[in-house]
């Protein structure tokens, strides 16, 4: 037992303690400066932040009005693509600003939250995106094909139904390597609907936000689908149009009902809204009929469809945390949203075009318009 | 006369310098301490309230049932629990041989100069985090799993229903390497302090007998730490049933069952990563995910307590005895 | 020419000893092979982080904010969650630290321990979805906002919760390596208890409670399940303590599953940073205790 040579030691005057300490209070100081940096900066002047959540169908229109929204009035919209169960269920729970979602509520989700308007902010397609070495955009598929492989019956890419509508194509002798959402999706939603409607083999039980998917891989939203599609060759996902388009991925021709084969683009996205007219409900009212698949027309795009902006009637449900200010700025942010021009600058509408997104038919902004103005904040209207 | 002497020399005592000092620090610690705990008794108290519809409606078949269901609202924990158990056993098959080798290595064989940077480089694997580990195991592992290792291991054992289907990269397979690699840290570190505990006279008298370092090893040392390495082991189990980041992004997210390991599955951790946010909070679904952090919870708890008991015992043990 | 091995080789013979030899040798080489095959896996993150993550290391990557795809918001983010976490969970883990190796020898102390180290082993999921649980039920209670779910507070919070038992035990395990006879000196001197502890053993023991805080503060640098549900992510910076906040593994995960090769990039830039800082916390509590060793 050292006894001595220990209490001498600890009774040395110590030099590294010294450093040690300098260490210590310097990580202290540089703590408490950022801290106190970020905290002063918030009490000098608090910017307004709008929270969103919802569909990664919109997401890159979304994040687009984000950043250009905040260099134009400093409002800060922050929006989190988790997909639009996830949406619906935290503007249900109230513990975001709006929510986004590409499926209507249904009569369930309704009732939960009573006073949620449905705005449709965009319009887009679903996208049947494939990653076939050689083989580019354009490979012919129809509903029933797709009902199938998604259910697994079809489980090589040179099943002679695939071949047959593709004369010309060699198609590799390779697994078919299927991917789907692995969370609540509208893009889902879309895509089940279709394969319902145009196939007899999908089943109504498939159809939803979130089905017990028979086969195939699952990634979570647009992106993480779109990624791995992307990656992983002999490979099929349900992608929205827009991410094929950020990442230069090749998608199939999708026969529509008149019977042509319509590759997924502006165009024919554009045209499957603009044929489709449908009979649309008051902003408080019920949507969960509204669709636009299997638009007539030569040159529609089968697989479109519309997306909405979840946002409340009366905004003060939110309780202490939404002020008369806020209440304004998010139905400004919003009426900016569902327009091409304001004020004399570009607005929401002006910048979907070049995302791939359908820019808003006048009707649909009138009726966005309607909904917006009916907004208020302890009874008195927002917006006029 | 007696009495007040007696009283006198208490109330020196507690006038004494520091003495209220001391109180107050043994106090404020104290008080410290158990607000610790109770926060520990907050959270789980939290979780059972919020756990609370789902038990009632489900009772003990929440623990056997199959179904996720979110449209009929009928939830199971059976396939999380399952994907746990199965992700987490492999990755103990893939990772207990090389962490212990690792230890062994580090501990016994080693040439001195090599011990201390060779230590310090394992331990670095512990200070990836867990994120990291998924998007490497997504971008790099997952492709080179699927074009090579997973035909590999399929053409070797394929006649097991373990290794049948297809295989993808973003499976159970694959999610069980990367934890195999997070808990190699963890259970080669333990088990070297089991084997260190090992005192240095069982070495000895093995060398004596003319052993090789190697057989001294086997023979003396890792039979002696067996409780503590075992202890290890379950150590590293616990840290493979909790982790979250990696295996969301590598198990392929599906809600059932399934033999093979290159089938898609879900543990309990990635289901409640992946699902939170839908789940409309005071409705059902909520409340069976809340059960379900419960039951990791639990289990969690059971496996380190287990373990602790194991290491403890090992590492207090001396010389001298048993 | 004289070959200088770090072992000695067996003797080219295969008789009974010679066998037992070349097992020796077989094995510490398979053992060898163990650490190596261990090693792959960082080896290959540190090079795929490097090469992929070296790219885009631009100054944009981090002025700008993750809107416009940089990531100088998460780092700003990660800074304050961990400055914010650490303010409260150190001195509450010291303090618990303390209490448990100078006041917790008896039945109570082994109690707290116990429940101190079932706090460590709680996985961090569940403490993410029990803050979320946490503030939802207290909000649909109307004892607060439901807007206060996804905030820098309730991020803060988990956070704090992971940090303050994993900073608690290894407080105590530095205090506890004290020599007894450090503290007996001091109370032989006629010093009070707790003036003991406090200029005496904590002295003697601050370059593990400096090891053990550095150690704590990377382990929740690296946290992201639970700030999926607490801090939320956001786009831009700091917005305020009652808003959502960015963090660098959580820009990681989102970026992750992105499939744009702009922001792959990005998340390999992240990750690398995310990696190199904790490399350097590593290598700095090493140094704290190896300089620690040799001044003794």
């Amino acid at each position: 037992m050292s006894t001595g040579a220990e209490e001498m030691a600890a009774l040395r005057p110590r030099r590294s303690g010294m450093v040690k300490w300098i260490a210590v209070v310097a990580i202290v100081i540089v703590a408490v400066v950022i801290t106190a940096g970020a905290l002063a900066g918030w009490f000098s002047s608090p910017p307004i932040t709008i929270v969103g959540a919802g569909a990664s169908f919109p997401e890159p229109l979304i994040a687009k009005w984000a950043g250009v929204y905040v260099t134009l009035t400093g409002v800060r919209v922050n929006y989190a693509s988790l997909g639009s169960g996830v949406g619906i269920a935290q503007i249900t729970a109230k513990t975001v600003d709006f929510g986004a979602s590409d499926a209507p509520l249904n009569a369930t989700e309704r009732s939960r939250a009573p006073g949620l308007l449905h705005i449709p902010e965009t319009i887009g397609a679903v996208t049947a995106a494939y990653n076939l070495p050689g083989i580019p955009s354009g490979l012919n598929l129809t509903g029933q094909v797709l009902a199938d492989i998604f259910l697994g019956t079809i489980t090589n890419w040179n099943d002679t139904a695939i071949a047959t509508l593709n004369p010309t194509v060699t198609l590799p002798n390779a697994a078919i390597s299927v991917v789907h959402r692995a969370d609540g999706s509208g893009t889902t939603f879309i895509w089940t609907s279709y394969l319902h409607l145009a196939s007899t083999t999908w089943p109504s039980s498939l159809v939803g936000k979130n089905p017990s998917w028979p086969t195939g891989t699952g990634k979570p939203q647009n992106a993480g689908v779109a990624g791995y599609v992307a990656a992983t060759p002999n490979t099929i996902g349900y992608v929205e149009l827009a991410y094929t388009v950020l990442n230069s991925m090749t998608v199939a021709k999708i026969r529509n009902p008149t019977g042509n084969f319509i590759l997924p683009t502006l165009a024919s996205t554009s045209d499957a809204a603009a044929s489709a007219s449908p009979t649309l409900p008051a902003p408080d009212g019920d949507w969960s009929a509204v669709s636009i698949l299997n638009a007539p027309g030569p040159t529609s795009y089968p697989v479109s469809s519309l997306t909405y902006l979840l946002v409340y009637k009366e905004l003060n449900v939110f309780g202490s945390s939404m002020t008369q200010v806020k209440a304004k700025a998010l139905v400004d942010f919003l009426w900016w949203v569902v327009h091409d021009v304001v004020d004399g600058k570009p607005a929401g509408q002006s910048y979907a075009a070049a995302l791939v997104y359908v820019p808003l038919p006048t009707a649909i902004q009138t009726l966005d318009e309607g909904g917006l103005r009916s907004i208020t904040f302890n009874g008195q209207t927002l917006h006029t | 006369m007696l009495r007040l002497q007696v009283v006198r020399r208490r109330l020196l005592r507690s006038i004494e310098p520091g003495a209220l000092g001391d109180s107050l620090f043994h106090w404020l610690t104290g008080v410290v301490a158990v607000g610790v705990v109770a926060l520990l008794g907050l959270i789980a108290v939290v979780l059972l309230i919020a756990a609370q519809q789902s038990i009632r409606t489900f009772g003990v078949g929440f623990l056997t049932g199959t179904r996720w269901d979110s449209v009929a609202d009928i939830y199971g924990a059976a396939p999380f629990v399952y994907g746990t158990l199965v992700t987490s056993a492999f990755a103990l098959l893939l990772g207990v041989p090389i962490s212990l080798g690792v230890a062994i290595f580090l501990s016994e064989l080693a040439p001195a100069k090599l011990r201390v940077p060779l230590t310090y480089v394992v331990e670095l694997l512990a200070a990836v985090p867990s994120v990291v580990y998924g998007f490497w195991g997504l971008k790099v592992l997952a492709p080179v799993m699927a074009s090579s290792i997973e035909p590999a291991v399929q053409g070797l054992l394929g006649f097991l229903p373990l290794f049948q289907g297809t295989p993808t990269g973003s499976d159970k397979f694959s999610a069980s390497v990367i934890l195999a690699v997070m808990i190699i840290p963890t259970i080669s570190a333990v088990s070297r302090e089991a084997l260190r505990a090992v005192p240095q006279s069982q070495r000895e008298a093995a060398l004596a007998l003319g052993a090789t370092r190697w057989e001294s090893t086997r023979v003396a040392v890792v039979r002696y730490a067996r409780a503590g390495i075992f202890g290890a082991i379950i150590l590293g189990l616990g840290r493979a049933v909790g982790e979250t980041m990696a295996v969301t992004m590598m198990i392929g997210n599906k809600n059932s069952i399934s033999v093979s390991l290159f089938d898609q599955g879900q543990t309990i951790a990635s289901l409640i990563a992946n699902s939170f946010g839908e789940a409309q909070i005071g409705y059902i679904q909520s409340s069976a995910l809340m059960e379900l952090g419960l039951v990791l919870m639990l289990m969690s708890l059971v496996i380190n307590v287990f373990a602790r008991l194991m290491v403890s015992r090992v590492l207090r043990r001396g010389e001298g005895l048993g | 020419m004289k070959l200088s091995l770090p072992f000695t080789p067996p003797p080219f013979r295969f008789d009974r000893e010679g066998r037992r030899l070349w097992k020796d040798l077989a094995m510490t080489v398979a053992a060898f092979a163990c650490v190596v095959i261990a090693l792959i896996p960082l080896g290959s993150i540190l090079i795929e982080a490097g090469i992929r993550g070296i790219q885009a290391l631009t100054p944009n990557l981090f002025l700008f904010d993750t809107a416009y795809g940089g990531i100088g918001n998460a780092i700003q983010g990660t800074l304050i969650l961990i400055a914010l976490s650490s303010v409260i969970a150190l001195p509450i883990g010291i303090l618990t630290g303390i209490y448990l190796s100078e006041f917790g020898k008896g039945r109570v102390g082994d109690a707290v321990r116990f429940f101190v180290d079932v706090l460590t082993q709680v996985p961090s999921i569940v403490v993410g979805i029990f803050v979320y649980s946490l503030f939802l039920t207290l909000a649909l209670a109307g004892l607060m906002s439901t807007r206060s779910v996804f905030t820098t507070i309730t991020g803060v919070i988990a956070l704090t919760t992971i940090m303050i038992p994993f900073v608690a035990r290894t407080s105590e395990e530095s205090l506890r390596l004290v020599p007894v006879s450090t503290r007996e000196a001091a109370l032989a001197l006629g010093i009070p208890r707790y003036r003991s502890i406090l200029r005496v053993v904590l002295p003697s023991g601050v370059s593990g409670l400096v090891t053990g805080a550095l150690l704590g503060v990377a382990r929740v640098a690296g946290e992201t399940a639970p700030l999926l549900m607490t801090a939320y992510g956001s786009f831009y910076g700091f917005s305020g303590l009652d808003q959502p906040i960015e963090s660098l593994p959580h820009t990681i995960y989102t970026f992750a599953l992105d499939g744009s090769p702009a922001r792959l990039q990005a998340a390999w830039g992240a990750s690398l940073v995310l990696v190199l800082i904790m490399l350097v916390i590593s290598i700095v509590s090493r140094a704290i205790v190896h300089f620690r060793s040799v001044s003794e």
